[in-house]
């Protein structure tokens, strides 16, 4: 069954705190990866492909780029489902 | 009249790694000292690479010499003659010769004249595609020792403005003479390619656009992402693969020497393969930088000297990069 929008955040956000150590409260929908979250991009790739397997979806390299906020990629994925 | 019967060659049963060379070029260059051009900073390229400082070669230091130096010592802890020697493979992409082969003029040089020799192209993989294939040579009969070398001077084919790849280069050559052995050695090679990423990294032209004046001289780049993520996951798979034909776990092994690339890669590579706190993750780059096919014969070499690790036990051996090519085997440390 596919997740809601809030499960795929609650998961992002454990993928997010494994990955970088933020805490899960931080990671909220308007916060921009890079921006507000100090993400690098390495670190963004990593988190793609644990969201990945975690979700059984597929996010192309090219998408990625345009993931720009968690809600980019909770939406994404949502959608992907 | 009968046919006569044609010889073949008699086969060895098993091969290993004799010993091992190294020569790094003769400059450390700091990040402070790169960093200029492309707008960033030591922290900026510390935390997204490992790096601290990294070897290049002076003007007047040639891949040829790095090699020489690297076979040399090679040879000498090896014990052998380089007369000895069936067959010199010389892994590299920065021979700037399209032809003859470096491995041909290496091999005069070193004293194995008239030895076959031969270059193989498999950029940050070569060195252990070298390997598999000198394995080969010495089990089949072919070659009693043959010399694999993994030699790059990156610092000829590097944009200074270059933000994917060129910042992380340095220069260097590793060496190891492969032989016959009463024991096993080298285990079965996993390697292949998928050229369906051919242009994921490697030069920004060919030499036609370069004499047709559409492109300036040819340097590397990469899609850093995309070399990232087949790096890490699914070379996992080739690591994994790898100890499982050598009929090894994890747990047995005294290091992995992955290819240096960056170590972020590294430490993720190791990551994934959950490999346990006694397993030694060689990390070369951090004042070498990525020397392409010259990287895990100087991490192994640089593990051996500083004693972090002991001749006799295993270890993973992995290169990874443009093709893009793969290849992993455990070896005994020599």
């Amino acid at each position: 069954m596919a997740l809601s929008q809030n499960e795929v955040l609650a998961g992002l956000a454990e993928i997010v705190n494994e990955e970088t150590g933020i805490a899960t409260e931080a990671v909220q929908l308007e916060k921009s990866f890079t921006d507000d979250l100090d993400i690098d991009s390495i670190s963004m790739m990593t988190i793609v492909v644990n969201a990945e397997d975690k979700f059984g979806v597929k996010i192309p390299d090219e998408e990625v780029k345009n993931l720009i906020t968690v809600g980019d990629a909770v939406n994404f994925i949502v959608a992907a489902q | 009249m009968s046919q006569p019967t044609l010889n073949q060659y008699e086969t060895v049963k098993y091969s290993r790694i004799y010993s091992l060379g190294a020569a790094r070029g003769d400059l450390t260059v700091t990040n402070d000292d790169i960093a200029g051009p492309i707008d960033s900073s030591d922290e900026w390229i510390r935390q997204r690479t490992g790096i601290i400082t990294r070897r290049r070669a002076s003007k007047d230091l040639s891949l040829m010499d790095m090699a020489v130096s690297a076979s040399n010592e090679a040879i000498a802890k090896a014990g052998i003659d380089p007369s000895e020697i069936g067959a010199v493979i010389f892994s590299t992409i920065t021979h700037p010769h399209q032809t003859p082969s470096a491995a041909a003029l290496l091999a005069d040089k070193i004293g194995a004249n008239p030895a076959p020799a031969f270059d193989i192209s498999a950029a940050c993989a070569g060195y252990c595609y070298g390997i598999a294939q000198a394995d080969a040579l010495v089990r089949s009969g072919v070659a009693k020792y043959v010399l694999v070398v993994g030699g790059e001077k990156l610092s000829d084919f590097i944009d200074p403005t270059d933000r994917t790849i060129s910042f992380l280069l340095g220069d260097g050559a590793g060496a190891a003479i492969v032989g016959p052995s009463e024991t096993p050695g080298i285990s079965p090679t996993v390697w292949g390619s998928d050229g369906s990423h051919w242009d994921a990294v490697g030069m920004s032209a060919s030499l036609l656009e370069l004499r047709d004046g559409t492109a300036q001289w040819p340097t590397l780049r990469q899609e850093g992402l995309t070399v990232f993520k087949w790096a890490v996951w699914e070379m996992v798979k080739v690591a994994r693969q790898a100890l499982e034909v050598a009929g090894v776990t994890a747990d047995d092994l005294s290091a992995i020497v992955t290819h240096q690339a960056n170590i972020r890669i590294i430490d993720e590579l190791a990551k994934q393969l959950a490999v346990p706190e006694h397993v030694v993750v060689a990390r070369d780059i951090v004042y070498t930088g990525n020397t392409s096919a010259a990287s895990v014969p100087l991490a192994m070499h640089a593990l051996l000297e500083s004693g972090e690790v002991k001749s006799g036990g295993l270890a993973l051996q992995i290169g990874f990069g443009a093709g893009l090519a793969f290849g992993a085997q455990v070896v005994v440390l020599p």
